[in-house]
């Protein structure tokens, strides 16, 4: 019995320590935050660095396979590819998701929520499921094709898919919720009152527009169209289910780099080319609008 | 002449009914091409076809009785389950840290722990690789768990800070003043009104392990094969009709955790107003 009541004291004595513990430790907020930054070195720097060093050395300092990038011609077209999609399926959002947040940001709240829903169920649904939706569309014998040779408007079926068009197809509705929410969250934020005082002053309604709300949602077109260009230039599931062979994406060069030629350090540097565009693009759009703009609301 | 146009109060109606008609447009396409797969799934044919021949549900049967995928669907729930643990932990940690505190360097810092929402997978994908090459740690469900915990953190803490943000902190200090401990406290104020937030964060990050994609493909090796690796390949080699089954089940779990959310927050709030006006009856 004496063996069991020193257990619990023991236990005690562990209790209060562990009480201790945590009033001095919730007491400070400030190291709440050390656990997710040990983590986040271990697991997400430690990689990326170590991954630049492999970029680097092979084993000595060396800069052959950034050289191999520059100097090959494949390497550079597909630069230029990604860059050409990205702006496209960029555009492409602004111009269909603009009116959609515009005409959502004007509704009472509790139906542009349930109108949201539209939205937000895309954005969570799996990206394997939306790309796979698309194949089944667009494909050879696809519902498009069937469609429309049953209706005598095509003879024999189009190629929309495995090629540019494809891609940016599904990389538009892959894309087109980030759009509309960081529209959506700048539009609501903007005073209606104000495009009623220039309709009373006497402007027409495209002018009230052009003048008040569209300089006034500026901020939201900056920070959509940066963020959707960003994940575009880095996208791989999509480009790599819906594109041709034309079509390669750096994304798709990193891939093939690994798993099939199994040259990791050219896939290192690639990466770091991909993520030094990434941390640019960023960089030059953050000074110019300011970061917290650029993260915005989104879930 | 220009003053006496009529142009004010409401802007003429066929323009609004353009935009509306635009609008219900744009989100059909959003949202047709997600559920357009649902009623090819019960297909009756060998083949896959629009509008459906038959109504069959030979492709869910073919899901739940074969072996390989219901392995892997375990091993995506497994992984996903451990994810929403560690990402709720550390990220509502760190919230805290967020809102509460004040130090140099913040916004950086706050920036670099969303960073992974912005940093291409497949980048994260291959540094991962190679360090779990490594460790030793691809084709394991442990492997999976620590990468896509780096995925589902973002979304936890941007969504606990903005609980955070809206919390009175004065509540707080009267339970700490009214002699309550700090662990009192946290479970017996803090906890039950951000419960909400913490809910969708944790609802999130389970959703974004559990369709992840690029690292699986990375990482997942042999022996860990997650779902969306198991659909990546089938899509890529042989176009499985099952495939449409497995779509219609994620679509039905993306939506019913969606509502799920959005049924939790209206009970809260509207369980936060029947208090409110109890106390002001009383008063």
């Amino acid at each position: 019995m004496c063996f069991v009541s020193e257990g619990l004291e023991n236990l005690d004595i562990i209790r209060l320590r562990l009480h201790t513990v945590v009033e001095k430790l919730s007491g400070n907020p400030i190291y709440l935050i050390l656990p997710l930054i040990l983590y986040m070195s271990f697991f997400y720097v430690y990689p990326l660095v170590r991954m630049l060093g492999m970029s680097l050395f092979s084993p000595q300092f060396t800069l052959q396979y950034y050289r191999e990038f520059i100097e090959t011609g494949i390497y550079l077209q597909s630069l230029y590819i990604t860059l050409k999609i990205s702006t496209l399926v960029t555009i492409l959002c602004l111009l269909i998701g603009y009116p959609l947040a515009y005409y959502l940001s004007g509704l009472p709240p509790h139906k542009a929520n349930v109108l949201l829903t539209f939205v937000l169920v895309p954005l969570w649904t799996s990206i394997l499921v939306r790309t796979y939706a698309w194949i089944m569309i667009l494909g050879r014998n696809g519902i498009l094709n069937q469609t429309f040779m049953k209706l005598g408007l095509i003879d024999e079926p189009v190629m929309v898919i495995y090629n540019i068009v494809g891609v940016c197809i599904g990389m538009t509705h892959v894309m087109m919720p980030f759009m509309v929410l960081s529209l959506y969250s700048v539009m609501t934020g903007i005073d209606r009152d104000l495009l009623k005082a220039a309709q009373n002053l006497g402007a027409r309604p495209l002018e009230t527009f052009r003048r008040i709300f569209l300089p006034l949602s500026m901020p939201g077109i900056f920070a959509g169209s940066v963020l959707v260009f960003i994940i575009s230039v880095g996208f791989f599931v999509t480009p790599a289910l819906l594109g041709g062979r034309k079509d390669v994406m750096i994304s798709m060069i990193i891939e093939q780099a690994v798993s099939v030629f199994l040259d990791w350090g050219f896939a290192c540097a690639t990466a770091f080319i991909l993520l030094f565009l990434i941390l640019a693009i960023f960089l030059i759009s953050g000074k110019m609008i300011g970061f917290e703009k650029l993260w915005g609301r989104r879930a | 002449m220009k003053y006496f146009r009529k142009s004010k109060g409401e802007p003429t109606r066929s323009k609004v009914s353009l935009l509306t008609i635009t609008s219900y447009l744009t989100l059909l396409c959003l949202i047709l091409p997600v559920f357009i797969i649902i009623p090819i799934s019960f297909e009756s044919q060998r083949y896959l076809e629009f509008p459906p021949k038959g109504f069959s549900l030979q492709w869910y049967k073919h899901f739940f009785t074969h072996y390989e995928w219901k392995a892997v669907t375990w091993t995506s729930f497994k992984v996903a389950f451990f994810v929403t643990i560690l990402a709720t932990i550390l990220g509502t940690l760190a919230s805290f840290c967020f809102v509460r505190t004040n130090f140099r360097g913040k916004e950086l810092l706050f920036g670099f722990v969303l960073s992974p929402m912005v940093m291409p997978v497949i980048i994260l994908a291959i540094a991962i690789y190679f360090f779990f090459a490594k460790l030793k740690l691809i084709g394991s469900v442990l492997g999976l768990v620590f990468a896509h915990t780096i995925l589902a953190i973002p979304f936890v803490i941007v969504i606990v800070t903005a609980t955070l943000q809206g919390f009175d902190v004065s509540l707080e200090r009267a339970a700490m003043s009214l002699g309550a401990s700090r662990l009192r406290t946290f479970f017996k104020v803090t906890f039950p009104l951000i419960r909400t937030g913490l809910l969708s964060g944790a609802l999130f990050a389970f959703l974004t392990s559990f369709d992840e994609v690029i690292i699986a493909i990375f990482i997942s090796g042999t022996t860990a094969n997650t779902l969306p690796k198991k659909m990546w390949d089938s899509i890529t080699k042989e176009a499985d009709p099952t495939l449409t089954a497995i779509a219609t089940m994620l679509i039905t779990l993306t939506v019913s955790l969606l509502l799920f959310l959005e049924f939790f927050r209206r009970r809260q709030v509207s369980k936060q107003l029947s208090r409110q006006s109890s106390i002001a009856q009383e008063e």
